[in-house]
């Protein structure tokens, strides 16, 4: 018995295999291979934890929030409102009205860009992103610099993936009215020194918002600390479900902003002579919300409180030097994004095949990773490929995740070089 | 055959390493630029008509296995051929290649070399690979000025 534990721990540290018995997914034959999921950058997998308190939100407890005076409502607005403050906690924000809840990461920025940006941005005014950032950083920026004649700036990335420091602080001047960045790089895995670019911003007098749609599943995130004036995250990527993000604004900042989307839930008073808003976060929460999403939004957060952080920190960094250190022995293999800090992340190219053969062939391995521009369309044009392969690793993933995808990778070759 | 040999055929993987009829057709008839804009494959279709029949074909781009085969193989099977042939190639090889996973009630005979692409069918995300070149070939003998795109 024993001789039979000793072989299951040589192959998985217990504590993983733990973590992972809490990820009911992972635990499938895919093309008949057990499935090793590396596609965590796109989307994370829930713990059962997760799962289990959307259901008992469906199955006891669901009505419209606020206002309802039934027993239902009481329930629904409670875990609704519930989640909210974990929110709140597990970012740091000074109150949970600084918490607003969007359909995800992207459409945090839009409310951002929309919002804020249409009562900041003048014509001649600037944007900061940078060459780095996911599509849902830019687009969002272009379109409200295109309705104010303001003009969208992005700082170079370095040959190592890594944002060219002393380009961006040439290029935030006294027309910067807004810096936009990804904390951590989707792309590329790079994670960006936000400390200094929010106080180089807060210097410049522009304001900052973080993207964190990579950051929140690898690292505790501190708004306060950061002292950052927005932060973008997404449910589906801190191991909660689709359909819910989250906007953490500071409360002044969010007190001066226009409502974006007008309806239900937004308002105080409507006549049809006038309309005065309700207060926050409810100003920017018209309409419906995902109710169910944020319950388990907050399952999530709940489930990664109990994380030892710097243990899933060692953990993921090894298995990224690891990863970086078998992928390398590859003919062929090229490297996309080398920065000395780095996420869970490694995208590459193996020879000239394309990453979407590359992707099938793993994919035969049981084995998902995500192949093409990685919505970053201008980090391929600044590495001159059209796509790379992305294995991404979260809490749940070990070496065996990585034996199998280099397995995979392997077969590729011989089929293909 | 295992399923990765079903997917990426001899043909297919040496069509791949040797395109025919690659590179640009100097002052061509009908030029057509094709896109696949989930994968980033691209693709220019050259053509020159001889009346209603293609006379010379070539392509460049780039793009993965599937779709630079894909481009090889209807290259070589479009020369010599009329536009209302290629019309109905075309909607042979789409049956094929778009055949909802079951066997395809049809004799892939005719279809020659391009029966290699079949495979293909058993993954609903790589189709539009396939299908490209043959958009982009339908766009060119309609005398298309517009970029063709799988989306």
């Amino acid at each position: 018995m024993s001789a039979v534990s000793d072989v299951a721990s040589s192959v998985r540290p217990a504590g993983i295999a733990a973590r992972r018995a809490d990820f009911p997914a992972l635990h499938q034959q895919v093309n008949g291979k057990p499935l090793a999921y590396l596609d965590s950058a796109a989307s994370a997998q829930r713990p059962q934890a997760v799962i289990d308190a959307m259901v008992a939100h469906e199955r006891r407890n669901h009505a419209n929030v606020h206002r309802g005076v039934h027993q239902l409502s009481q329930r629904a607005t409670d875990a609704y409102e519930s989640a909210r403050e974990k929110v709140s906690k597990y970012i740091n924000a000074s109150g949970s009205d600084e918490i607003i809840f969007t359909r995800g990461t992207t459409e945090s920025i839009n409310l951002v860009a929309s919002s804020f940006g249409k009562m900041r941005l003048r014509p001649g005014d600037e944007v900061l992103i940078t060459w780095m950032e996911h599509h849902s950083n830019i687009v969002p920026w272009q379109m409200i610099c295109e309705q104010t004649g303001a003009r969208l700036v992005a700082a170079p990335i370095t040959n190592a993936g890594e944002l060219d420091l002393e380009a961006f602080h040439r290029l935030l001047n006294d027309c910067t009215r807004i810096v936009a960045v990804a904390h951590v790089s989707n792309a590329l895995g790079t994670i960006n020194p936000v400390q200094d670019i929010i106080e180089a911003a807060r210097k410049a007098g522009a304001a900052v918002l973080l993207d964190g749609a990579q950051a929140t599943p690898h690292m505790r995130i501190d708004v306060q600390a950061l002292d950052c004036d927005f932060y973008a995250l997404s449910g589906h990527k801190t191991f909660g479900p689709t359909g819910i993000g989250v906007l953490y604004g500071k409360r002044a900042l969010l007190d001066a902003m226009p409502p974006w989307q007008g309806g239900g839930e937004m308002i105080r008073t409507v006549t049809f002579e006038e309309t005065t808003y309700n207060a926050l976060p409810y100003k920017f929460e018209a309409g419906t919300q995902n109710i169910t999403a944020a319950v388990g939004l907050g399952a999530a957060l709940d489930y990664l409180s109990g994380i030892d952080y710097e243990d899933m920190a060692r953990h993921e960094a090894d298995l990224l030097d690891y990863a970086t250190e078998r992928l390398l022995e590859l003919p062929g293999i090229r490297l996309i994004g080398t920065a000395a800090a780095k996420a869970g992340v490694v995208s590459f190219t193996l020879g000239d095949i394309h990453a979407h053969d590359l992707g099938t062939v793993v994919d035969m391995e049981g084995v998902a990773i995500r192949t093409g521009h990685h919505c970053a369309m201008p980090v391929m044009e600044h590495f001159g490929i059209p796509a790379t392969a992305r294995a991404s690793f979260a809490l749940y993933n070990d070496r065996g995740d990585v034996d199998q995808l280099v397995t995979g990778l392997n077969r590729a070759a011989e089929l293909f070089l | 055959m295992n399923e990765l040999q079903e997917l990426y055929r001899e043909v297919i993987l040496d069509h791949n390493r040797q395109p025919r009829n690659f590179g640009k057709l100097e002052n061509a008839d009908r030029v057509v630029d094709g896109v696949n804009p989930l994968c980033g494959d691209r693709m220019t279709l050259y053509v020159n008509l001889d009346g209603e029949q293609v006379s010379d074909i070539r392509f460049t781009g780039t793009g993965c296995a599937i779709s630079v085969a894909s481009s090889s193989l209807m290259t070589e099977k479009a020369k010599g051929h009329s536009i209302d042939e290629l019309r109905t190639l075309f909607d042979r090889v789409h049956e094929m290649l778009t055949g909802n996973g079951a066997e395809v009630d049809m004799d892939l005979d005719e279809l020659d070399k391009l029966a290699a692409l079949s495979g293909v069918r058993a993954y609903p995300t790589r189709v539009k690979c396939a299908t490209l070149a043959w958009h982009a070939l339908i766009g060119a003998i309609s005398g298309s000025r517009d970029r063709i795109s799988t989306e």
